[in-house]
């Protein structure tokens, strides 16, 4: 539904994004997760047609960005970082302009604005003026204005930034539902939010892609663990039961090494500093200790700068949550 | 064209529930008012003081003598009036990020400037349409001559043009509404000067340019009762340009 190739932008000298590849499919939910300045909305803007690549394009529905922007424009709900709404506008008097604007031919504007209002639950703030809602309700009307002509594809821009958690429960349901229907790229800076909403999870990091992986396997990579290189003059003598003795360490991965060298990945438990000990083992044996050192591995540097936590919202989501009647 | 209309109708409705709109209106309407009932009581004066002279009613041009320095000096109120009304059209949409939301719908740019730009002139019609209740109120006193007042009208109607279109212009070069209205005060104080160059120096070559240069010289053939193609040339032709420039400006700002 969405091929993303080999985009790229710049700005002057520095590069905002750098070769950034992804794919989506049909009724996928896809996060696009990275730490602030990453390049999600740059990428967003792209592939909105907002505003043009300095190289490699992308296809939504088949449709090329430069060659068709109209189709693609078209084919796309977006919801910016702030919500692009009017605030002197009731929500149905904006839905309805959108709507137009969109191409839903005029004698269908009336059943599109009642579909969005049902399912972003805005119909008891149909007839409020925008500036008057919260927070939560105005990004509501921000996915409502992004799903009003029914497109193929849905690019939220960090559709949770700025609720408080109860709010931020509400959206994520509602963005869960509308996966299947639409296919949906969503960007976040929050791990947990990629994890609970998506399938599919492409990190980004200083513009480039770092790693494409489903939910799970992501899930999984969240149990890290510390990790460090070891090499010794005289690998064929290591004996890993020695290693794995040590407190906290909990695997030893032989690495390919030259010269009858060795070379091991030792891992150890998160928080937990094994080098001291691990130093003296290695000396204490005998192997010659060539070189220790930390493992900063480019996925996990980028999990360092992200928001893995998020404070309330596990809290609230325990909570019952009170069925449709919110608060304004 | 039903994507013009939609933007159109949308800037309307915007103008309406802001105050801009009516503040702008009864302003100008009270000093159009005031104006032309200036003329009246100079021209009464006038007459009187001629049939006290002379003991009979000279002849005099009403249009001329009313209605022409009326027009003429409204222009001025609309040229520091006229960029109170454009300045929000782009400023405001960039300011409240609602540009994405433009720009990423099935619209072509021209459509967004030609949106913004009937709904602005169509506003400024009716406020026109409102100075019509000077002419009727003397029509039912004495003879109107409605054929130069029709051209008045035009001719008034396409110089809003040009100023609104000047105003659009600069209300896209910024975020910030009150630039955008300095701006446009700006190039249209600019385009004045102009005319009052030409009257100073209007028998050389230089003063023959600046006079084809000057907006209120052009306006001053319409509201002679004349419409004739140069005239018509200069006020669409410098209108396009503004929508044009407009246009590009609102284009470049993608690749930033
Ligand atoms: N208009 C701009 N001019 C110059 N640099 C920009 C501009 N917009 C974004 N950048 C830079 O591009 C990078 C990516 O930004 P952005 O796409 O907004 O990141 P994210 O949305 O992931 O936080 C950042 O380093 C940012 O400073
Ligand atoms: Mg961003």
């Amino acid at each position: 539904m969405i091929e993303v190739m080999h985009l790229g932008k710049r700005y002057g000298e520095t590069a905002a994004i750098d070769d950034v590849s992804f794919t989506v499919a049909k009724g996928e939910i896809l996060a696009f997760l990275g730490p602030n300045g990453a390049g999600k909305t740059t990428t967003m803007r792209i592939l909105t047609c907002f505003m043009p690549a300095t190289s490699g394009t992308a296809k939504v529905s088949g449709f090329d960005i430069f060659e068709s922007p109209m189709e693609v424009k078209r084919r796309i709900g977006y919801l910016p970082e702030n919500p692009p709404v009017y605030p002197e506008m009731t929500v149905s008097e904006y839905l309805q302009f959108v709507a137009k604007i969109k191409g839903v031919p005029h004698k269908k504007v009336g059943a599109a604005l009642a579909s969005a209002l049902e399912k972003c639950n805005l119909g008891d703030v149909a007839r409020r003026l925008i500036g008057n809602l919260s927070r939560g309700f105005r990004q509501r009307v921000g996915l409502a204005q992004a799903m009003i002509h029914n497109p193929d594809v849905l690019i939220l821009d960090e559709p949770t930034v700025g609720l408080d958690p109860k709010q931020i429960i509400e959206i994520r349901e509602l963005i869960k539902g509308l996966g299947g229907e639409h296919t949906i790229v969503l960007s976040t800076h929050i791990l947990p939010e990629a994890t609970a909403v998506c399938q599919k999870v492409v990190i980004i990091n200083r513009g480039r892609v770092v790693a494409v992986d489903s939910q799970e396997r992501l899930s999984a990579q969240l149990r890290r663990s510390e990790k460090l290189s070891v090499r010794v003059r005289r690998g064929e003598a290591v004996d890993p039961q020695k290693i794995l003795s040590i407190d906290g360490v909990q695997q030893i991965l032989p690495q390919p090494a030259v010269d009858g060298e060795g070379v091991f990945i030792i891992e150890s438990e998160l928080g937990r500093d094994v080098r001291e000990e691990l130093a003296k083992r290695v000396v204490e044996s005998g192997w010659g200790l060539l070189e220790m050192k930390p493992l900063a591995i480019s996925l996990e540097e980028v999990f360092l700068q992200l928001t893995t936590e998020e404070k309330g919202v596990e809290e609230a989501a325990a909570a019952p949550v009170a069925d449709g009647g919110v608060a304004v | 064209m039903r994507n013009i209309l939609t933007l159109a109708e949308k800037e309307l409705k915007l103008y309406f529930i802001s105050p801009i709109a009516y503040v702008l209106a009864m302003v100008f309407l009270m000093v159009s008012d005031y104006l032309f009932h200036s003329q009246v009581f100079f021209y009464s004066t006038l007459s009187s003081q001629a049939m006290r002279a002379q003991g009979n009613l000279p002849q005099i041009n009403l249009h001329e003598i009313l209605f022409r320095p009326t027009f003429l000096n409204m222009s001025v109120i609309l040229l520091l009036i006229m960029p109170l009304l454009t300045m929000r059209l782009f400023a405001e949409e960039k300011k409240g990020r609602t540009t994405e939301l433009l720009m990423t719908s099935p619209l072509t740019i021209t459509e967004i400037v030609l949106g913004k730009f009937l709904a602005v002139w169509f506003l400024y019609a009716l406020l026109l349409g409102l100075t019509l209740h000077l002419p009727l109120m003397l029509s039912h006193v004495t003879y109107v001559a409605w054929k130069p007042l029709i051209a008045s009208y035009v001719g008034l109607l396409l110089m809003g043009g040009v100023f609104l279109s000047i105003g659009l212009f600069a209300s896209s070069l910024t975020e910030n509404q009150i630039v955008a209205a300095v701006i446009s005060f700006g190039i249209l104080i600019g385009f004045w000067l102009i005319g009052m160059t030409a009257q100073t120096v209007s028998d050389s070559s230089v003063g023959e340019v600046f006079s084809y240069l000057s907006l209120i010289d052009h306006l001053d053939n319409f509201v002679k009762g004349m419409i004739n193609t140069r005239d018509l040339t200069y006020f669409i032709s410098l209108t396009i340009l503004g929508l044009f420039l407009t246009h590009r400006v609102v284009e470049s700002q993608r690749w930033k």
